[in-house]
């Protein structure tokens, strides 16, 4: 994993997020957070309850508009219109699933093909040829990442009869459908099993070899210290550290903001202890299990 | 819920006993007797004196309501026979065996004894029954009876249920397999065979002439439709009609179309012509209610804005303005005024929400309607003659052919009305065509996804306010054209038709329910649910005084029963009832669309 960072290094952000704040009223939920994403690349945003992770992707995706900051696709400034950042290019999923759960996986599909689409109403009444041939061009397109995700066999279905995993797996085609250079997965694996989850890991590196890039938020450490090239830790809005899980791993306040820091002169300096003990030991505990990750790849 | 259908697909031996201890053999026997005995009776007179509407006196001929309880005899004998495996008569059957039975009879004992009591009221006590009344008061009885010794068609899930229990689920049927294929000609021919069967009870229902014999028809087709869905043939005709799509709409229209032909009194085509006008409408309401999910209140108000635009432009001697346009131009005309008014209204208002947009929209429907009654150079410009309206519209004249005089074609007399009724019936294949195209596009796709998720739409790049727009200016538009032609039906634009709610449909009230009582997102749903709502107080006049009470009540049972409407929309019935993966297509049936 570490050559595939070198490898990216060199090439172009796709995503770059400048000084992103999100004030609601007297609460700063994301203060100052700078992220680059690079073609190619798959990168993790990690942080306890609260730290403002979906915030700050609503803040990239033009369903919040930041305070303060910028966010620039490849270069170009983005809209603060949810849609037109979609057609720019960055699709993304949702933390709680939100599929268009009465309509079938083909329709499904078939919105996030919206944008790449232009027939309009005129051309659905009078059904022109070039109508025909768009409805075909969109459907085939849709069963192909109804394949790819392997959800073929079930297009008829109404979104909500799927299962828990099937409709994670939905909600990316879903955003695969609008041709995105970055896709960002906010919390994909959240209530899966191992076995579930070791398949969306495949499938996010299927997704990056399409040349996609992919920012994800997820709680299951093992699944993103295992899945990302670079890592960025948000605690209380701000960024803490960013870089690649070995570096993230061994620093002091990630840990400290994960399980809590006692503060200075506090009464039970035997807890205050027993707590750094902890930390001590958790830590080679958690890049232990890193490297029997690296043996299942 | 699975487990059921399969145990019945895999064909289970284990039946539910009937709601009665009876053997099934002699069950089906009694139910038997009982139909062919039901049948006879109403040959016999029912009571002495012709008093009683429908003339049900004489001997050897049966009439009025007599002839509802013969139909149903009928059917009963005939879904029992089919039941029990007559030869020849299996198609009738493919689903539910018992179910459908036990429902004719149950239609067949209610008409029955909806009659004799209404004869006992009416003519005021049992005496005037003649001994063929009571014959037939037995008979349908001991028809029930057999038929509530019947065995279920499904299972029940356990023993020892209570009797009610019991009883709904002996009501309950199995979806039919998959049909054998037929040569297309004969799937055709069933196919137009339905429809003209459609056309007739349609047409027997509009032509009743007296309320008694409406509640029979309606108690008679409210069964007999169920008993016929029950024993799957609906499943089988939708099909076969998902087959011939084309075929399937042009015998909808040629059914539609030979409406006028049928009738030699044109006060029943006036029923007709109103019904289409407040069916277009309520299809046009189902882009925007159905469609994009955005409650309207106030829609009425572009019904309105057509025929005030139509009226002003029609030449009458009335209209404030002394411009008399062609009809194509008016229709133009009113359908851009209509438009422009959706814009207007629908800019501000659709970046509210649900119940914020439905109160938005009741109050600019209510400005509409106080607004041109305003216009009557006292309080505002002198314009729409106030409360007044506009009043003697001329009849139209299209190709030399005016539509005020009756015209004879094909050896039929087609009066005023049926003229209207065949221009209206134009309009309504328009708007069908526009619902049906915008539908099944992208556009129609991206309506559902705001309806469903606003929020994740817009995150699939959807513009959700331009789109939202669109749905509400289309509606806008569909309904100002119905209005143009309203004005000339009608005679007379005045405010007061345009309320949000009255006895008489259509206003924004009762468009609406027609929406919801037919089938959010369907065709067939709002035109059903619309020709419902108007022939029912069209033709219980006698109620008048109830008819908001009642037709409350029948909006809550409705709702409680059958959420997703008469027509269910695939996607509705899968929403409102939980039944896990029915939604599996069955072999090759092309359901990837949802909608009737």
């Amino acid at each position: 994993m570490n050559t595939m960072t070198n490898n990216t290094a060199t090439t172009t952000p796709v995503l770059h997020a400048a000084g992103v704040t999100m004030r609601f009223g007297g609460l700063t939920a994301v203060r100052n957070v700078e992220l680059t994403v690079n073609s190619g690349e798959i990168v993790g945003l990690i942080g306890p309850n609260g730290a403002g992770k979906t915030t700050f992707f609503n803040c990239l995706t033009g369903l919040y508009i930041p305070t303060e900051g910028t966010v620039s696709y490849k270069g170009a400034v983005l809209p603060h219109k949810s849609h037109l950042v979609t057609q720019a290019g960055i699709a993304r999923t949702f933390q709680n699933i939100r599929l268009f759960a009465n309509m079938t996986v083909l329709e499904n599909v078939l919105v996030g093909r919206h944008t790449r689409t232009k027939e309009g109403l005129w051309s659905a009444l009078l059904r022109s040829p070039g109508f025909k041939k768009a409805e075909r061009e969109s459907e085939e397109r849709a069963m192909e990442l109804l394949e790819f995700t392997g959800l073929a066999a079930k297009r008829d279905h109404l979104a909500r009869n799927l299962p828990y995993g099937e409709q994670r797996k939905l909600e990316i085609a879903r955003a695969l459908a609008s041709e995105p250079g970055l896709l960002l997965l906010d919390e994909p694996t959240a209530g899966m099993n191992p076995q579930e989850t070791r398949t969306t890991q495949d499938l996010v590196f299927a997704i990056r070899d399409q040349g996609i890039a992919v920012l994800v938020i997820e709680h299951d450490m093992r699944f993103i210290f295992n899945l990302c090239d670079r890592v960025a830790v948000l605690v209380q809005g701000e960024k803490l550290v960013e870089g690649t899980s070995e570096v993230v791993q061994g620093d002091e306040r990630v840990v400290a903001a994960y399980l809590g820091t006692p503060y200075e002169g506090a009464p039970g300096a035997d807890e205050v202890a027993e707590v750094e003990d902890a930390e001590a030991h958790s830590t080679p505990g958690t890049s232990g299990s890193s490297g029997t990750e690296g043996e299942n790849q | 819920m699975t487990t059921t259908t399969q145990q019945t697909a895999t064909g289970t031996p284990r039946q539910t006993p009937g709601l009665l201890p009876l053997p099934s053999a002699a069950a089906g026997l009694t139910t038997a007797a009982g139909a062919v005995l039901t049948f006879a009776s109403t040959f016999l007179a029912w009571t002495w004196t012709a008093e009683f509407p429908g003339d049900l006196t004489v001997t050897g001929y049966p009439g009025g309501l007599q002839l509802l309880t013969l139909t149903g005899a009928l059917l009963t004998l005939l879904f029992t026979l089919a039941g029990r495996g007559l030869r020849g008569l299996g198609w009738l059957t493919p689903g539910g065996k018992n179910s459908p039975v036990l429902l004719l009879a149950l239609g067949t004992f209610a008409v029955t004894w909806y009659t004799i009591i209404a004869i006992a009221v009416e003519l005021g006590g049992l005496a005037n029954l003649e001994p063929g009344g009571w014959v037939a008061l037995v008979t349908s009885l001991i028809t029930l009876i057999g038929a509530l010794g019947l065995p279920g068609d499904i299972p029940a899930d356990t023993d020892n249920a209570s009797p009610w229990t019991r009883f709904v689920q002996s009501l309950k049927a199995p979806t039919p397999e998959k049909a054998a294929p037929l040569p297309s000609w004969a799937e055709i021919l069933i196919i137009a065979i339905s429809f003209g069967l459609g056309l007739f009870v349609f047409t027997y229902g509009i032509d009743t002439e007296y309320a008694e014999l409406f509640i029979g028809f309606l108690l008679l087709v409210g069964f007999g439709a169920t008993a016929i869905a029950r024993a799957g043939l609906n499943h089988r005709l939708s099909a076969l009609t998902a087959t011939h799509k084309n075929v399937t709409v042009t015998a909808a229209f040629v059914a539609a179309f030979a409406f006028p032909f049928t009738q030699s009194n044109d006060a029943y085509a006036t029923i007709g012509a109103n019904i289409l006008i407040f069916a277009t409408v309520a299809l046009g309401l189902n882009v925007v209610v159905g469609l994009a999910g955005l409650l309207d209140l106030g829609y009425v108000a572009f019904l309105g804005v057509g025929a005030y635009t139509a009226a002003l432009l029609s030449g009458s001697p009335s209209s404030t303005i002394g411009i008399t346009l062609p009809f194509w131009a008016a229709v133009l005309a009113g359908a851009a005024a209509s438009l422009i008014f959706g814009v207007v209204i629908g800019a501000p208002t659709l970046r509210l929400h649900g119940d914020y947009l439905a109160i938005v929209t009741l109050g600019f429907g209510e400005i509409f309607r106080i607004g041109m009654q305003n216009m009557d150079g006292s309080s505002g410009p002198d314009i729409t003659n106030g409360p007044n309206g506009i009043p003697n519209i001329p009849d139209l004249e299209l190709f030399g052919f005016n539509l005020g005089e009756p015209h004879t074609v094909l050896g039929v007399e087609l009066g005023r009305f049926s003229n209207y009724y065949l221009l209206m019936l134009l309009f309504t294949i328009i708007v069908v065509t526009v619902f049906r195209r915008s539908d099944q596009s992208r556009i129609g796709r991206a309506w559902v996804a705001i309806r469903e998720d606003e929020t994740a739409a817009r995150a699939m790049g959807i513009n959700a306010f331009r789109l939202k727009l669109l749905a509400f200016a289309l509606g806008a538009t569909l309904a100002g054209m119905a209005g143009t032609v309203q004005a000339h039906v009608t005679f007379t634009v005045t405010p007061a038709q345009y309320k949000f709610v009255e006895a008489v449909p259509p206003n924004s009230a009762f468009l609406l329910a027609a929406v919801i009582l037919g089938g959010m997102g369907t065709v067939s749903g709002p035109l059903i649910g619309a020709a419902l709502l108007y022939l029912i107080p069209a033709k219980l006049q006698f109620m008048s005084d109830y008819q908001l009470l009642l037709f409350g009540i029948a909006l809550i049972l409705l709702m409680r029963f059958r959420p997703e409407g008469l027509i269910a929309d695939r996607r509705k019935q899968l929403e409102f009832h939980e039944t896990g993966q029915l939604d599996t297509p069955k072999g090759d049936i092309g359901l990837s669309k949802a909608g009737a």
